[in-house]
């Protein structure tokens, strides 16, 4: 069997197979990301709300709530925690800084077996590097879109 | 060889085995009969591979311990495991200054290494060998998916690598399991190229050397008291299935998968346990204990693997998957 009957053999196969794989339940799944991301926010909201009766304010009221939600998301992650969260919740723990904080951490320690240079420091962007590339490409391009419209 | 298949004439057999299992898998069934059980998956290594690496030096010299033999009585050692360039058998096989084999057929590596054992001692190039393959969670999640504290999910299709190794020592003679034939598979590939489905992949693979063998011998599964594929996970084992009685051979009433087998607790398996330790460690453990306690008479035992890279993966090509088979007797 060549070409075009080989395709469409295995095309019958994949779609016979999807058939009866088991799904992946999105009602439920989505319930829980809701929970636990709209729960990392109330702590950002909680520590922005005590760090404002400290007297921070502006930038300095945002950097700092920050920070604490990335200490806070390597601290879990060296612990051990996170991937357990991370598992329950899918993007609800993804997408927050947190899990930001997570996918940097997680390769670092992963692969301090290889050395500080070569392991740590060259895997640390593993996860995160592809994030990193198309947040400052999408914040180029908007920035552009918006000068422009200012022109 | 007939049909793909090697009669073995002398039946060399299995005198003596060895197995370690990891914590999760010593939940399970399996960890009443493994030899060693790990508290810790680690080995007291201080890495990963390194654990992976002794655990296959263990078995090896487990089975070696268990025939009451030393290791200069060993003609050969056929190994294999899954990290790149076969690290961790090589590495294991550093320390016995034994003649050794690399082998690599992804998670059908056990019954690879069996066969070409086999064939040895059959052929009377050998007296001894030993047939080992192991794999390790934490090792083979690192070199084929994300870091072990990366907060992801897994899809449901998914299955869970095995933390363990086993060992067999195949010998000309002695008291043990025979090995009567050997069904050496071809590079099947139906075009799945989803990583997380590889009972999908890998089951058609295991249909047509099953196929082959009871075609090109004349036999009937019937035969068997088990036909045992290596780790199809539930939704391939079902695939198995359906695509042998497509065919027109009917496996339902004595197949099992060592995947489906393998662990107790369902937390995040999902399909079952997979890599080449879960055929390795259900074969050197149970399927060997009710082999030699008389309740299994004769076995298929068909070891199925993927054989894709991470490289080929990311640039989109689909699975090919192979299978071998070995028929064991007592």
């Amino acid at each position: 069997m060549t070409g075009r009957s080989r395709e469409n053999y295995n095309r019958n196969y994949i779609e016979y197979v999807n058939t009866f794989a088991p799904p992946t339940k999105h009602f439920k799944t989505c319930g829980r990301a809701f929970l636990v991301g709209g729960f990392i926010c109330c702590i950002g909201q909680f520590l922005r709300y005590m760090l404002e009766l400290a007297g921070l304010s502006g930038d300095m009221l945002a950097g700092t709530v920050s920070v604490i939600l990335i200490f806070l998301g390597t601290l879990l992650t060296g612990l051990g925690v996170y991937d357990r969260i991370g598992r329950n919740a899918g993007a609800g723990s993804i997408v927050p800084i947190t899990g930001f904080a997570n996918s940097v951490a997680s390769p670092a320690i992963e692969f301090k077996t290889e050395g500080y240079v070569y392991g740590t420091a060259a895997k640390m962007f593993n996860v995160a590097g592809p994030i990193i590339v198309f947040g400052v490409s999408a914040g180029a391009a908007v920035g552009l879109v918006y000068w422009l419209l200012g022109l | 060889m007939q049909h793909q298949t090697i009669v073995f004439r002398n039946r060399p057999r299995i005198v003596a085995v060895s197995s370690v299992a990891g914590t999760k898998e010593s939940e399970g069934v399996i960890g009443r009969y493994a030899e060693t059980v790990l508290s810790d998956d680690m080995f007291g290594e201080s890495t990963y591979e390194k654990a992976e690496c002794k655990m296959l030096s263990h078995v090896i010299d487990g089975a070696i311990k268990n025939a009451n033999l030393r290791r200069a009585d060993v003609d050969m050692i056929v190994s294999g495991d899954l990290l790149n360039q076969i690290i961790s058998a090589s590495f294991a096989a550093r320390d016995f200054s034994v003649p050794f084999l690399g082998v690599y057929g992804a998670c059908s590596t056990m019954a690879e290494s069996l066969a070409v054992a086999a064939a040895l001692v059959d052929g009377g190039y050998c007296r001894r060998a030993v047939a080992a393959t192991g794999s390790h969670f934490a090792s083979a999640e690192r070199q084929y998916r994300y870091p072990l504290e990366l907060g992801t999910t897994r899809p449901p299709q998914s299955q869970w690598t095995v933390t363990g190794a086993g060992a067999s020592l195949v010998a000309a003679e002695g008291d043990g399991v025979q090995i009567t034939s050997a069904t050496l598979g071809k590079v099947v590939d139906f075009g799945v190229t989803d990583v997380n489905n590889m009972g999908a992949a890998m089951a058609p693979a295991a249909a047509d050397t099953i196929l082959t063998y009871f075609r090109g011998t004349r036999k009937e599964p019937e035969e068997f008291d088990l036909i045992v594929t290596g780790d199809l996970g539930a939704l391939g084992s079902r695939l198995l299935k359906d695509l042998t009685w497509e065919k027109g051979l009917d496996l339902s009433q004595n197949h099992v998968d060592c995947g489906e087998i393998v662990y107790n607790v369902v937390e995040d398996e999902f399909q079952g346990g997979s890599g080449a330790g879960c055929s390795a460690l259900v074969l050197n453990s149970y399927l060997h204990a009710k082999m030699m306690a008389g309740s299994l008479k004769k076995i298929l035992f068909v070891a199925t693997g993927a054989l894709l890279s991470t490289t080929s993966a990311g640039q989109g090509e689909s699975i090919p998957c192979i299978a071998h088979a070995v028929t064991l007797e007592r």
